[in-house]
């Protein structure tokens, strides 16, 4: 083991030794005062940020090609950290609120996160395997984190079956890939294919099982039937970290290896992957219109924006379409994990012990009441639906020129069309916060306060001047081997 | 001596077995018995290919320790999976995943 290899998995590393450090320090510290941990793993998720963003422009390949460090990992190491940050902010108020607030939460997040980031840089299919573990393994456990309730522990028991489920098929995929190519670094893997010495019957085989294992984890139409359930019972601090860091990572896995190992195959996988995109936007914004519960309607949402990320897939494997294609995908995922988090942060704010305060009602008059938060919801369903002044109107404009360029013209027009069908449930929420009486109530959380804030300021400003951010994404590139 | 492929078609075998049985059970214990079908097929499998290319020690490497992985991670989500279900079932009396059925709509 080297310096360089070290190097390249320091956030990493920094991060895990943290989580077991705030898992030794929880045991001694008195009951009731553990949410000082989550000053701690602010700290540690602020220090690991700094070192990821140190490493930017870096590319270099540690442990003999199992990880890499490219523009890629690094762009989506800071996406995966600023998740944690928020999702600490976020819930160091409400599991107190919600008498969940023990010191495991932060651990099983960093743990998750760190599982994230592995999963960006993995160049092997074993450490792809092993930081897809990594990062769901804790997230079952915290789907079922608010073990009194039985909605609580249906979700993590539901979570648990399929995302296992899921494993097993991405398990066999690999086993499949390594059969044919007799590799499962990506370089071996790459080099087995165009030696033509890869039996492509089992290739393309073990392509598709990995294509349903990671469809389940992004929860892609028709692998999404478990995603309104379990982001609906979990704890909604733990279903706004699912709905946008266990999303992008598994994004994240699936940009690298097929857009790395499969081009070969797209002739066969590209318009399967184009259907499946353009299922998962139409069932999953019909489906979210008949929906009056907030975190089931959001639920929803969330499968179709994975259907809009995904078409950023479909020219995988075309090469002077690629890069803008990966480039449009993780540009909108960042506009995504902005307005996600935001309006599961004004969520959260508007729900009560007992549950209640969930439903589209309770949000009536809310425009008037309390017309800071109100705006700041209202900003973030712009940006889900793709209306200006946001940035995801900018998103999907890249995304919709990327598939265009692509040609598949087709999908663009289903992406447009879906779009029209979600402004009608986006905007009914904003409708009924300022044209409906109502008497809502919110809880005072100066945290979750600043950290929806800061997300409706980056989603508006970002939008107003992308080229930062833009730069940004063309220059996260996949490294070729 | 059996021939290398038989391992295969066992594995594949297998492993639809565990897929189906996913879908068809009902009890969260034998569904949770079929996922670990499915890994273990993948085991068989990996180990099968491994013997295939014999000659190759990197190869036989690679597959083998692949195996010493899945059986680790494997291990893990049962301590995860079982607790759920021990959770689940000191509840309700029942682990029968139609009565999971709070959450719909």
């Amino acid at each position: 083991m080297t310096q360089i290899d070290l190097y390249s998995i320091l956030p990493i590393s920094v991060l895990v030794a943290f989580a077991c450090l705030l898992l030794l320090l929880e045991v001694f510290y008195p009951k009731g005062k553990q949410k000082e941990i989550g000053f701690f793993a602010a700290f540690g998720f602020a220090l690991t940020m700094g070192l990821a963003i140190s490493q930017l422009g870096n590319t270099i390949s540690g442990f003999g090609g199992m990880v890499a460090l490219d523009g890629f990992s690094n762009f989506l190491n800071v996406l995966f950290l600023l998740t944690g940050i928020l999702s600490v902010a976020f819930a160091y108020g409400y599991n107190k609120r919600m008498g969940i607030d023990r010191g495991e939460y932060y651990v099983l997040i960093m743990f998750s996160v760190a599982g994230m980031m592995l999963m960006g840089q993995a160049t092997d299919l074993i450490i792809t395997f092993l930081a897809l573990e990594l990062l769901s393994i804790p997230l079952y456990i915290l789907a079922a984190f608010s073990i009194q309730k039985e909605e609580s522990e249906e979700a993590g028991i539901k979570y648990f079956l399929l995302g296992s489920y899921a494993t097993g098929f991405i398990v066999f995929g690999i086993a499949l890939i390594f059969g044919a190519t007799t590799s499962t670094a990506f370089a071996a893997i790459i080099a087995s294919i165009a030696q033509g010495t890869a039996n492509l019957t089992l290739l393309t085989i073990g392509a598709a099982l990995l294509l349903i294992g990671f469809g389940f984890k992004v929860a892609m139409v028709p692998f999404h039937m478990w995603t309104p359930d379990v982001y609906q019972g979990s704890p909604t601090s733990v279903t706004a970290f699912m709905a946008a860091g266990a999303k992008a990572a598994g994004f994240a896995a699936l940009l690298r290896v097929f857009s790395s190992l499969f081009p070969s195959l797209a002739a066969d996988l590209a318009p399967v992957i184009a259907v499946l995109a353009a299922l998962t936007m139409i069932i999953g914004n019909i489906t979210a219109v008949a929906q009056t519960d907030m975190k089931r309607m959001l639920g929803y949402s969330s499968i179709a924006q994975a259907g809009y990320i995904l078409m950023a897939f479909v020219p995988f494997a075309d090469e002077a379409v690629r890069a803008t294609a990966i480039s449009a995908g993780l540009f909108y995922l960042v506009a995504y994990t902005l307005a996600s988090f935001g309006s599961w942060g004004v969520l959260m704010m508007l729900e009560r012990e007992e549950g209640k305060g969930l439903s589209l009602a309770d949000y009536a008059g809310l425009g008037k009441k309390y017309p800071l938060l109100a705006f700041a919801m209202a900003v973030f369903m712009l940006s889900l639906t793709g209306l200006p002044p946001t940035l995801g109107l900018v998103g999907k404009f890249y995304l919709f020129r990327a598939v265009m360029e692509g040609n598949v013209l087709w999908l663009a027009i289903v992406g447009v069309l879906t779009s029209l069908v979600s402004a009608f449930y986006y905007l009914r929420v904003i409708v009924t916060m300022y044209f409906k009486e109502g008497a809502p109530v919110i809880i005072q959380d100066r945290l979750a306060y600043w950290a929806i804030g800061s997300c409706v300021v980056a989603t508006v400003a970002l939008s107003l001047v992308p080229a930062p951010l833009f730069a940004w994404v063309s220059n996260a590139l996949i490294s070729p081997f | 001596m059996i021939p290398v492929n038989y391992y295969l078609i066992l594995s594949g075998v297998l492993f639809s077995a565990g897929a189906v049985g996913v879908l068809i059970r009902r009890n969260s214990l034998v569904i949770f018995m079929s996922i670990e079908l499915m890994l273990n097929a993948a085991n068989l499998a990996f180990v099968a290919f491994a013997k295939m290319h014999s000659a190759n020690p990197a190869v036989v490497h690679n597959g083998q320790i692949f195996v010493f992985f899945v059986m680790t991670v494997a291990a893990a989500e049962v301590a995860v999976g079982l607790a759920l279900i021990v959770a689940i079932f000191r509840k309700k009396q029942s682990i029968d995943v139609d009565q999971l059925n709070q959450l719909k709509g």
